[in-house]
């Protein structure tokens, strides 16, 4: 009885490891069919030139996305700058101080804003830029990104926050530490490499939107160092080439998935790499 | 000899919600000596050290009464700016917590840069480090983690930074709990020396650590505070039976 107890532990035990690995799989294929589709249909169409000139017209040869890298680098730049701080400290308000109605109340928007649609995003910069400006710009679009962020990084930071031990607030407080100043200083620097991490998460997903740009930033044929201008994006720019009824323009749009790819890749690793860097300083 | 006590407190009750957890405790500290509180668990200990430097006001729901009096001067008075009371009243924890994402070094310094100090922190952190007994062993690796230390010099780790904030009292909150004998008996021996500088306040679960380190001892239970006197006293004739009782281990 002992033995075939024994027996029928191993066997289920073996099945559920098989089972396991095979939902990775299961999970890996999309991704890893994903990574293969737009590598090997992008590399052919990536030169040099694809990085740093203008879009052609269809039928010309060459021409690239540099504009579109510009426009999506300066929008996400944009997002971070007026989304990073606003998002990353409304969280640290909810973590610290989000125990009453008013707390409550702006964890319950956060939540509900952080699933609305990009779209409907866009239309609300667009509202409150679009209209205003009365033209298309990078600015408008750039907002945008950032409405989109803040939320989500908000909840997450809230977490984050949630997550150092009180026992560190007391450390920081019992030495005569103001409460902000235990909360910016020591508290966030603890929770420094999860926020990194958000930070990356909701910069990848703002550089990945096409939605909220179609009607804010709309897009540029050209070159655009103006804020108040349309600008082009790689997203938008993908969505043009990959709706076109051109062969040429397809390939486009797959080296520019690419190239947004790459993009999200090395900004990722270069961050990681930084934080490496920051906490070498610190030796364990 | 009757110098005035460093710290007074006067019909002191504390709460948490409804909950009343420490009832009219009326106690003299004496300066420059060891006070060491003692009691079974959960007869407000801890509050009481925490009502000293008004940390236990920081749970949500907890509040307190009474005087708490600095130097004559009531803690509890209107104006008073817990921030700064606390930089004159150091605390120690249970659990060694040094700032994990700090150095040794930086964590010694972490209170005076982050209250805006600008004078000699080189010279302020070895100070603090040989007061707190740790310098020897850590002096070629400040810039090192401080999680790389082990748990007794993460806790003489913790006194070196409380020290840094030059405190007229400490706090020590059951400080070798969680220490082995050979780490508590250091952090015993460096407790003679701060209270030529110190006042301590001690809490400790672990009555030969009273008998052995402090000169005053209260004995609180359920609350209130049953007996204070010359820790001699306390434990070989006190006056009240309960104490007694605590002290050669009937109860508790």
């Amino acid at each position: 009885m002992i033995l075939r107890s024994h027996l029928v532990r191993t066997f289920v035990n073996h099945a559920v490891t098989v089972l396991c690995g095979l939902m990775v799989l299961l999970a890996l294929f999309p991704l890893g069919s994903l990574l293969w589709l737009v590598v090997s249909k992008g590399v052919p169409g990536l030169t040099f030139a694809f990085f740093t000139s203008l879009p052609t017209p269809v039928g010309e040869a060459g021409g690239g996305v540099g504009n579109a890298i510009l426009g999506t680098a300066s929008m996400v730049a944009l997002a971070c700058l007026v989304g990073l701080p606003i998002g990353i400290g409304a969280g640290v308000f909810l973590a610290e101080r989000g125990d009453h109605a008013f707390g409550r109340t702006v964890r319950f928007t956060a939540e509900v804003f952080s699933g609305v649609p990009s779209i409907v995003i866009g239309i609300v910069a667009y509202g409150l830029v679009v209209l205003p400006m009365r033209r298309f710009s990078g600015l408008a679009g750039g907002l945008a990104l950032a409405l989109l962020m803040i939320p989500s990084l908000a909840r997450t930071t809230e977490e984050l926050v949630r997550l150092v031990p009180v026992s560190l607030r007391e450390a920081s407080l019992a030495l005569g530490i103001a409460q902000w100043k235990t909360s910016l200083r020591i508290v966030l620097r603890t929770a420094a490499g999860g926020l990194l991490t958000a930070a990356l998460l909701a910069i990848a997903r703002a550089a990945g939107e096409t939605a909220p740009l179609l009607f804010t930033a709309l897009n540029n044929q050209y070159w655009n160092f103006r804020p108040d201008q349309p600008t082009a994006s790689l997203t938008v720019q993908i969505f043009n080439y990959a709706i076109s009824p051109y062969e040429d323009w397809h390939q486009k749009a797959w080296s520019a998935a690419l190239v947004l790819l790459l993009l999200v890749g090395l900004l990722n690793l270069a961050a990681r790499y930084a934080l490496r860097k920051s906490a070498a300083g610190v030796r364990t | 000899m009757t110098a005035p006590p460093k710290v007074k407190v006067e019909k002191l009750q504390a709460y948490f919600g409804n909950r009343h957890v420490l009832r009219d405790v009326t106690i003299d500290v004496p300066p420059l000596s060891i006070t060491s509180v003692i009691g079974p668990s959960g007869c407000g200990k801890s509050t009481f050290l925490r009502c000293l430097n008004r940390m236990h006001e920081l749970v949500p729901g907890a509040r307190s009464e009474g005087r708490v009096l600095l130097d004559g001067e009531n803690l509890y008075e209107r104006g008073v700016d817990p921030v700064h009371l606390r930089r004159r009243v150091g605390m120690v924890f249970q659990r060694p917590n040094p700032f994990p994402t700090m150095s040794i070094y930086d964590n010694v310094a972490a209170g005076l840069k982050l209250n805006g100090f600008r004078g000699d922190l080189d010279e302020t952190v070895e100070r603090c480090l040989i007061q707190a007994a740790l310098w020897e062993e850590v002096k070629d690796r400040l810039r090192h983690s401080a999680l790389s230390l082990s748990g007794g010099q993460q806790q003489r780790l913790c006194i070196a930074r409380a020290l840094a904030v030059e405190p007229e009292v400490l706090l020590m909150d059951e400080p070798a709990s969680a220490l082995d004998p050979v780490a508590t008996a250091k952090i015993e021996e460096l407790m003679h020396e701060l209270k030529e500088r110190y006042t301590i306040v001690i809490v400790t679960h672990n009555m030969q650590q009273a008998a052995r380190v402090s000169d005053h001892t209260a004995f609180f239970y359920l609350g209130e505070l049953v007996e204070t006197g010359p820790t001699e006293k306390i434990f070989t004739n006190p006056d009240e039976q309960r104490t007694e009782d605590y002290v050669t281990g009937k109860f508790g």
